[in-house]
């Protein structure tokens, strides 16, 4: 288990590479100009040509790509064009709300999804089960901007029940913090939730004709004892694979949901780097979000083990 | 886990996320009523004032820098930092005298040599303190009190030019920041302004934070009025949250969670209006200014004929409905290459503009003038809903013209690399782009960038017009007003001559606050002398 652990941990030392050159060669040839940003519109091309020499920004690639990897080597992602302050404090400043709106919407999701996906299954073909699939026809149909206006004008503005938009920091109370970040995730979650559900139904199902579950309902075992635990489990592995691979769909989703709610999120700080064309905090960015996805994926293969026994390493 | 075990769960969560709301509800009294929450009009990405000409930029720059002079309601530079002055042989030698007690945030006194400084750095960036540096034989400080300038010639717009609002705006800096390239940000933002800037605070893209500067004293004479009088401070601190989304914002100032919104477009601000706590107020009257720029170097618009034709083709009132709705109380047509209502003001040539709209005779003398279909690519930025509002427009009005027209839609920060490009249409370059000036930096030809007719050294699009440049020369020259005014006349029809851009008409934008506010100066938004009452 250890040597496969380390096995995968060095896998992404490569695909880091990759996304780094990838990366940088995408930005380098978009169209855009970061000198031009900053003068301003009002700025003079003899203007915008002297900003952009002292950024350097009229040097050639591989000198460019050789300073930026270098740095990366010794952990230093650079410092943003516009606002002179470090990339990893940028990050630093903006990760709290982003994990905290993936974590709630997880958390969320979950706990709605599987229990609706499991009563679903268990009830096929009812008008539980419809509604449960309509529910996700719903998820995946409503864009997560739609949601999210309607939340706010309900439950904001007219209830007056949570703030429309902004932040609290953990730090400042369990209670602000999860105010601020109720509607955000009832808005960012529907599409996993959705998600979600129906796999966890279509794995049910097809769980729930095993020999083995004939066997429990046989040997007595309660409803809830038979389908959350002996099927439940058995079900587990499909289902966690596709709460990893939402991470993707919730890294997507956040950035929307972020600039509806004003969350000072990752999100929201990719957007606002591509617009402006600070390549610094784009490249630190997406580095942070496909380490995070490859970290997902290898915590999701471990978790098998703990539902399959039968899956060593 | 037992049923009555789940639900007591839930009660108690739903009692803690409901806390935060009484919390909320608690934001006018106690020290929050000390706060003012700021919605800007963008991000404030760079936060240097001499290295970029953003407005939000400007805006920012007044809470924590001080200028000399401020500028007035009636467009006229008054003593803000400077006591008085003295001009004397002739106006070729001038002496400012600092007022007592300026101190900027570190402590540190304003000395006549930060000033020095900070003219210098301004002057590298500002097309009318170029101006003015050709005429400067000495700028110095022979004492920290003292500001000493000998002219060549006199200059009268000198005052203009320390004070005026249009960016990039001549703020004061510690000489030790000021000493930094025209080109490379400041790394501190030191002042000596009402407020402070809170590094710690700031979170790029979502928050700005200030602080009341305690030791800041404000004149004691003077009416407030724009960016000039004493700038006595109610708030302790000021925040700027920045909204991308405009519904939100929005939403935020209805709810009360912030007081001032900079920029309402024009499809909200009836909801807004309904909202008895929300006031919405026009006060900036020289608004903005709609232009279509043309790129000089390149055919088709390298022909100043064909570029005349199309004038004819201009409905102002097409563009500005566009942009800001059918409410002309918000925009104005009929307008010129200065902003109606100020002192540069002229309705000379004004019937290419307000004349019938004739569109056969538009392609009729684009025929005349040789155009041969040539492609014209226009620029769009699609990120910004007025821009694009005024692209779409213009795209419209090339092809009911006839143009073989290339309708280019991106973001913002490529239509800024792209129009840089002086290579043909064809190989990346460029037609055309739409932009919007604010109306202080359009009203007189020493802050128009775009009136220039420098060749290569001009604004984006290059045009060659060395009548429009005579005349420019002319005007800084011009003793007084009524002298100013006869040369922007002569300005106005040179302009519908060479035509270096098509004006597209003027929008005012209102600004959305909490009905409890008061004392909110015209102008710019500014900081002080607002206040909020119970």
């Amino acid at each position: 288990m250890f040597a496969y652990i380390v096995r995968r941990v060095l896998a992404t030392i490569p695909v880091m590479a990759i996304v780094a050159l990838f990366v940088f060669s995408l930005l380098y040839i978009a169209p855009g100009d970061p000198a031009a940003v900053i003068a301003g519109d009002q700025a003079t091309p003899a203007d915008v040509e002297r900003i952009r020499a002292s950024l350097g920004l009229d040097r050639p690639f591989l000198v460019r790509f050789g300073e930026w990897v270098f740095r990366i080597l010794r952990g230093d992602l650079g410092v943003s064009i516009f606002t002179n302050l470090p990339v990893t404090r940028m990050i630093a400043q903006r990760i709290e709300p982003t994990l905290s709106l993936m974590v709630v919407t997880l958390f969320l999701a979950i706990s709605i999804a599987v229990p609706m996906g499991v009563v679903a299954a268990w009830k096929a073909g009812s008008w539980i089960d419809r509604a449960v699939m309509a529910f996700a026809v719903l998820g995946f149909s409503v864009p997560v901007f739609v949601v999210g206006y309607l939340l706010a004008y309900y439950f904001a503005l007219e209830l007056d029940w949570f703030p429309v938009q902004g932040y609290t920091p953990f730090a400042e109370g369990l209670g602000p913090w999860l105010s601020n970040l109720v509607l955000p995730s009832v808005a960012l979650g529907g599409v996993y939730i959705a998600l979600i559900a129906r796999i966890t139904r279509a794995t049910m199902l097809e769980v729930l004709q095993q020999d083995y579950i004939r066997t429990a309902r046989a040997k007595g075992a309660g409803q809830g004892t038979m389908l959350f635990v002996h099927a439940l489990k058995n079900a587990a592995v499909p289902i966690v694979t596709v709460i990893g691979i939402g991470v993707a769909l919730l890294i997507g989703g956040a950035v929307v949901t972020e600039s509806v709610f004003a969350i000072p999120g990752l999100g929201r700080l990719t957007v606002d780097a591509i617009l402006r064309r600070d390549y610094p905090v784009i490249q630190g960015v997406i580095l942070l979000f496909s380490f995070v996805y490859v970290l997902v994926n290898l915590l999701i293969d471990l978790s098998y083990t703990l539902f399959d026994p039968r899956i060593r390493y | 886990m037992y049923r009555r075990h789940l639900l007591g769960a839930t009660a108690g969560l739903a009692a803690a996320t409901a806390l935060p709301r009484f919390a909320i509800g608690q934001g006018t009294g106690g020290s929050a009523a000390r706060v003012l929450k700021f919605v800007p009009q963008a991000d404030l990405a760079v936060a240097d004032p001499i290295i970029t000409t953003a407005y939000v930029t400007r805006n920012h720059s007044y809470l924590i820098w001080d200028t000399l002079y401020g500028f007035d309601e009636d467009y006229k530079p008054q003593p803000q930092m400077v006591q008085g002055h003295v001009v004397e042989e002739n106006g070729r030698r001038v002496t400012m005298t600092l007022r007592d007690g300026l101190k900027f945030h570190d402590g540190e006194p304003v000395r006549a040599r930060d000033c020095v400084a900070s003219i210098q750095r301004w002057a590298k960036r500002d097309a009318l303190g170029q101006v003015m540096m050709t005429v400067v034989d000495e700028l110095s400080a022979p004492d920290d009190k003292t500001i000493l300038f000998r002219l060549k010639q006199p200059f009268p717009l000198l005052f203009e030019a320390l004070g005026k609002p249009s960016t990039p705006v001549c703020f004061m800096m510690p000489e030790r920041l000021a000493k930094t390239d025209a080109t490379t940000a400041v790394k501190e933002m030191i002042g000596s302004g009402p407020f402070r800037f809170k590094p710690d605070e700031r979170v790029p893209g979502a928050r700005v934070v200030y602080e009341r500067f305690a030791d800041y004293v404000p004149r004691a004479d003077g009416p407030v009025s724009w960016t000039a009088g004493p700038k006595k401070v109610n708030f302790d601190r000021i925040e700027w949250h920045v909204m991308p989304d405009a519904a939100t914002a929005a939403n935020a100032l209805q709810n009360g969670e912030v007081d001032w919104w900079e920029q309402p477009p024009g499809d909200l601000q009836a909801l807004l209006r309904r909202n008895r706590n929300v006031n919405l107020e026009i006060q900036d009257p020289t608004g903005l200014m709609g232009m279509a720029r043309f790129n000089h170097l390149h055919p088709p618009f390298n022909n100043p004929a064909i570029r005349r034709a199309l004038l004819g083709a201009v409905s102002q009132a097409d563009f500005m409905t566009a942009v800001i709705g059918t409410d002309k109380s918000l925009w104005r047509e009929g307008v010129g290459v200065f902003p109606p209502d100020t002192p540069l003001a002229t309705d000379a040539g004004m019937e290419v503009l307000t004349s019938r709209r004739d569109y056969d005779k538009v392609k009729a003398d684009l025929a005349a003038a040789g155009y041969k279909g040539e492609k014209v690519v226009l620029i769009a930025a699609s990120d910004f809903p007025s821009l694009n509002a005024l692209a779409q427009v213009g795209h419209d009005m090339l092809k009911k013209c006839g143009l073989n027209v290339e309708f280019v839609s991106t973001d913002w920060g490529s239509v800024v690399q792209r129009r840089a490009s002086k290579e043909p249409p064809e190989k990346g370059g460029w037609s055309m782009f739409f932009t919007f000036w604010s109306g202080v930096d359009m009203f007189n030809p020493g802050v128009q960038q775009a009136l220039r007719g420098n060749g290569q050294s001009a604004w984006f699009g290059w045009p060659t017009a060395p009548r429009l440049e005579e005349l420019r020369n002319a005007w800084f020259e011009a003793p007084d007003l009524e002298a100013q005014k006869a040369i922007a006349r002569d300005i106005q029809l040179q302009a519908f001559q060479d035509v270096p851009y098509l004006p597209c008409g003027q929008y005012f934008q209102a600004w959305a606050y909490r009905r409890n506010l008061t004392g909110v100066l015209k102008g710019l938004p500014m900081f002080w002398n607002v206040q909020r009452n119970a």
